[in-house]
């Protein structure tokens, strides 16, 4: 039987590997990706604890961050389009016209 | 049925945000039917949006105070209709300055000011909601307007660069923040900040769960803020991004940042005071300290501001860790305070781009006493407005945030504050003495369009208004005091 914990467990995993890689990868993809997987961990959790609470709330809460992620996607990879118009380069480290 | 889901108050309560969605969809139609010179009509437009959402405002404040509305999912209290006005007036500013920057830059297009207009909606509801839904949603829509505006100038490499910047930090701390919010809505069950209160308080005092919701909670908070250790963003940010966004960014969102942060913290996760005073206590005496010495060895006076900024956001934590009546009123006074000493150097700064001058060096305003006489005395009284010396209106800010530690005996971040205050002095002294000491490069004088004269000549009233005769501004401040209730 997999019990709720076990889900904040694979949550938690998500989103330690999330946060591991937008601190340590250097392309820009690669680092909007682990931005996703963490909002995913999110998304786990709360359709969890929407079963553990027996009520929709988490649940309605989970497609609302789906819908921000998908609008937060279109901007940041419109960003990302402009960026490299302008510069050939998805690598973060060569983004250094302003000092990090 | 439908009764069951839809109150006529809730149209009701939302009534100035509609306006503004109206007005911000209006912008952009209008827009297509305007030639190239008359581009300057969609500022006119969003700011007739905003004076009637301001009216509607001041209808609601008398007629429909403390309604809430969507099953609870907001409440128009009086702290909302404060910060709402905050917010109004920050904006409108930034409307009048943005027509002849945009046109010198050559992107005079109506979607600018519709996307502002979106992001102040989203900023009204971050104040409004103690739904934890409704507040991501409202802080993704001020964010996510945010990102584009930052990223205006397409063809500009900076700007592209510091719109790269602060999306990809703001989308991370978003994540961080909405793990915090999954976390606390799984030990409470529920989305509603009152609720999450009581049940917090049922639980024992160092429940791990609770502990890293906390923790989580406040870093992604403070990366919209821009606390140390969560600042990298915020200079690049502030540089990179048109000198009228940055104008923006630096008050409004930020203000809404920290009503969301009040909200968050004194109502909802009151009953874990005793593990989120002591984080906030180091993280303020950090952002203070690091964001005023930082400022003093920057050459560009877009990234001194910055530094500023990250300072003034460390002296208004005070507010929060003191947490009583005195330091919110503090912040709310400091707030409004803050968005006409800001705005108005900014709006200098702003000015003194030209056709073949980016004016963001502090280099650039060597002698502007001799070519400006006007502006640099306007910019030195901003800068001792941001200092806090009397009878200036920084000083009233700074005063209400440091007596509140001092009232909850928090002698020593006290102390500390007003060291920073006294470093900070240095900088900003430093860009007076270039305005006023150093010999003057070239002979081109500042040309000032009506729209920045409007906005200097308001700030600077309010600048000093405030500072010498503050009784009613305070009167006003303390309307925020209903986030008590």
């Amino acid at each position: 039987m997999v019990g709720t914990g076990d889900y904040l467990i694979l949550a938690a995993a998500l989103f330690t590997i999330g946060v591991i890689g937008v601190l340590t990868r250097r392309n820009i993809i690669i680092i909007f990706m682990s931005i996703e997987l963490i909002l995913n961990a999110v998304n786990i959790n709360l359709v969890a604890f929407s079963m553990y609470w027996q009520h929709f709330t988490g649940q309605i809460y989970a497609l609302f961050v789906i819908t921000v992620a998908a609008a937060e996607a279109a901007v940041g990879l419109g960003i990302i389009i402009a960026l490299f118009r302008n510069k050939e380069t998805i690598n973060a480290d060569e983004i250094d016209l302003l000092k990090w | 049925m439908f009764n069951q889901y839809f109150q006529p108050n809730d149209i009701l309560i939302i009534y100035p945000e509609l306006l503004l969605a109206l007005f911000a969809m209006g912008v952009m139609i209008i827009d297509l039917f305007l030639d190239r010179a008359w581009k300057v009509l969609n500022a006119f437009t969003a700011l007739v949006g905003i004076a009637y959402a301001a009216y509607a405002l001041y209808r609601l404040k008398s007629n429909a105070l403390n309604l809430s509305g969507y099953n609870h999912a907001i409440l128009n209290d009086s702290f909302a209709i404060y910060f709402q006005f905050v917010f109004l007036i920050a904006t409108a500013l930034v409307i009048l300055i943005s027509a002849r920057y945009l046109s010198i830059e050559g992107e005079n297009r109506g979607d600018y000011y519709a996307l502002i207009l979106l992001s102040l909606i989203g900023m009204n509801f971050m104040v409004m909601g103690i739904d934890l839904i409704t507040l991501y949603i409202a802080l993704e829509l001020m964010a996510v307007s945010e990102y584009i505006l930052v990223g205006y100038l397409r063809t500009n490499r900076q700007s592209n660069e510091a719109a790269m910047k602060f999306f990809l930090l703001g989308a991370f701390s978003s994540g961080i923040l909405l793990y915090g919010i999954s976390l606390l809505y799984g030990i409470s069950g529920s989305t509603d900040l009152r609720v999450i209160a009581q049940r917090l308080a049922e639980r024992p005092s160092h429940d791990p769960i609770a502990l890293v919701a906390v923790v989580t909670l406040t870093a992604g908070l403070l990366f919209k803020i821009g606390g140390v250790p969560f600042h990298q963003w915020l200079p690049d940010a502030y540089e990179g991004a048109p000198s009228t966004i940055t104008t923006f960014i630096s008050v409004a969102p930020k203000a809404a940042s920290f009503a969301l942060i009040l909200r968050i913290f004194i109502v909802g996760l009151k009953p874990l005071e005793t593990s989120w005073v002591p984080v906030l206590s180091v993280v303020c005496v950090l952002t203070m300290t690091l964001g005023n010495i930082t400022a003093i060895s920057q050459s560009n006076i877009k990234r001194l501001l910055a530094y500023s900024s990250i300072a003034h956001a460390g002296y208004l934590l005070l507010g929060l860790i003191a947490g009583n009546e005195y330091g919110i009123t503090g912040i709310a006074i400091y707030f409004l305070v803050y968005a006409f000493m800001n705005i108005g150097i900014w709006t200098l700064v702003v000015a003194m781009r030209r056709k073949d001058l980016i004016g963001d060096q502090i280099q650039d305003m060597a002698g502007m006493i001799y070519k400006n006489p006007g502006a640099a005395v306007l910019m030195l009284v901003f800068l001792l407005s941001l200092a806090g010396i009397p009878p200036t209106a920084g000083f009233i800010g700074k005063y209400y945030l440091f007596a509140s530690v001092i009232q909850t005996h928090h002698y020593v971040l006290a102390v500390i504050a007003v060291l920073n205050a006294a470093i900070s002095l240095y900088y900003y002294f430093r860009v007076v003495v270039v305005m006023f000491m150093s010999e003057k490069t070239d002979e081109e004088k500042m040309t000032l369009s009506p729209g920045v004269l409007t906005s200097l000549a308001v700030t600077l009233v309010f600048t000093l208004l405030i500072g010498i005769y503050p009784e009613p501004f305070i009167r006003f401040a303390q309307n925020s005091l209903s986030l008590f209730q």
